[in-house]
């Protein structure tokens, strides 16, 4: 009984989750009049640096600059990879560990 | 042997897929850096920032210090939770109202996972390898950007947890508000620190005002989204590992059939 409940609730998870990201792509889709120039800003354009900027404060280049082209979508990529590897490793052992695979302290 | 070889993989594809659909979404972009940039700050309000984000930081390392002592299990819960604030803290998501994009904290789900001071430690490393190599922040900002992220999104998540819990909320909902108010929070915060750093004293609090309100279409949506990613993951580890949040037990009130899974 308590299997099918969990199995229910994490198909009307599945479902809501899938349609809450279909609302949201619609919803990007609608935006023609941002997507037009090209970008969807960050909140430190519109926000931080837009009030930094009021301020007399300027942001600086950063002290390894890696905002050249395509190397930051390179350092972006490492970085991801390496995260999710790491993450994707340490839950396995979490899961082994439930599994009595291999104790907690070993 | 080899049938239970098979069970033990049919019983991790829905784990594996939830990580392949995060890696997925996880996967690079563009980066619309969120977090105070180099240089924004003067250096007073900075050097303050930093110094109240160093208590806090040191405090953590002595507890993770203490905690892996006593129990080396802990080291992949920490793995986890630092690649997971990491990589949910640089990801940009649009926002289709506002028509921008900014990113969620993870520090409220860490702090659930390990704890407020372990989880601004793994904020603050998050950080600065952003700084340092993501053009994401700035390491003259670093400890403004640790008091807002760090610090207060995990204590505001932690506490609205533990609140929510307190008052038997459901697990979900108080792991969604635990999401929801340390997101919140955190912006709430950077509006602070953005205003005491760059007005005059007279205009301190119309100027975070503004500044606060300027966030607000932008992480009003995005917060209710942390929350309910904060609150979906913290359901799936009870699920799976309730056993990993037994320290809760300690200050929330969790009874055995929710732990089973009859409460989620």
């Amino acid at each position: 009984m308590k299997t099918t409940t969990g199995t229910l609730s994490v198909g009307l998870l599945i479902i809501v989750v899938l349609l809450s990201l279909t609302f949201w792509t619609v919803s990007m889709f609608g935006r023609a009049d941002v997507n037009a120039e090209g970008k969807w800003p960050g909140v430190d354009e519109t926000v931080i640096e837009k009030y930094a900027a009021v301020a007399g404060r300027e942001p600086v280049e950063p002290l390894i600059n890696t905002d050249q082209g395509d190397l930051l979508l390179f350092v972006f990529a490492v970085a991801g990879a390496a995260g999710g590897f790491i993450a994707g490793y340490c839950w396995r052992i979490l899961l082994r560990e439930k599994n009595g695979i291999i104790g907690p302290g070993s | 042997m080899q049938r239970n070889k098979f069970r033990w993989v049919t019983k991790c594809l829905p784990v594996a897929a939830v990580i392949a659909l995060c890696l997925f979404l996880f996967l690079p972009a563009p980066a619309y850096a969120m977090h105070i940039a180099e240089g924004i700050l003067p250096f007073y309000p900075a050097a303050v920032w930093y110094a109240l984000s160093v208590v806090f930081v040191g405090i953590g390392i002595f507890m993770i210090k203490r905690k892996t002592q006593e129990n080396r299990g802990i080291m992949p819960l920490l793995g986890i939770t630092g690649a997971a604030v990491f990589l949910i803290s640089c990801l940009p998501i649009p926002v289709p109202i506002a028509g921008t994009c900014s990113h969620p904290c993870g520090t409220p789900l860490a702090a659930i996972l390990v704890g407020p001071f372990i989880s601004t430690v793994l904020a603050a490393l998050a950080l600065l390898i952003q700084a340092l190599f993501l053009a994401h922040g700035g390491f003259t900002t670093w400890g403004a950007n640790i008091f807002s992220m760090g610090v207060m999104g995990s204590f505001v998540g932690f506490g609205s947890f533990v609140l929510f819990r307190r008052l038997h909320a459901p697990l979900f909902f108080a792991a969604f508000a635990a999401g929801l108010f340390g997101d919140w929070a955190t912006y709430a915060t950077t509006a602070f620190e953005l205003a005491s750093g760059l007005s005059t004293d007279s205009a301190l609090w119309t100027m975070f005002a503004t500044i606060l309100i300027a966030f607000i279409p932008t992480q009003v949506p995005l917060g209710i989204l942390e929350g309910l990613f904060t609150g979906g993951v913290v359901s799936l580890i009870y699920q799976q590992r309730p056993d990993l949040l037994d320290f809760k037990l300690a200050t929330t009130v969790i009874t055995k059939g929710e732990i089973t899974g009859g409460n989620i």
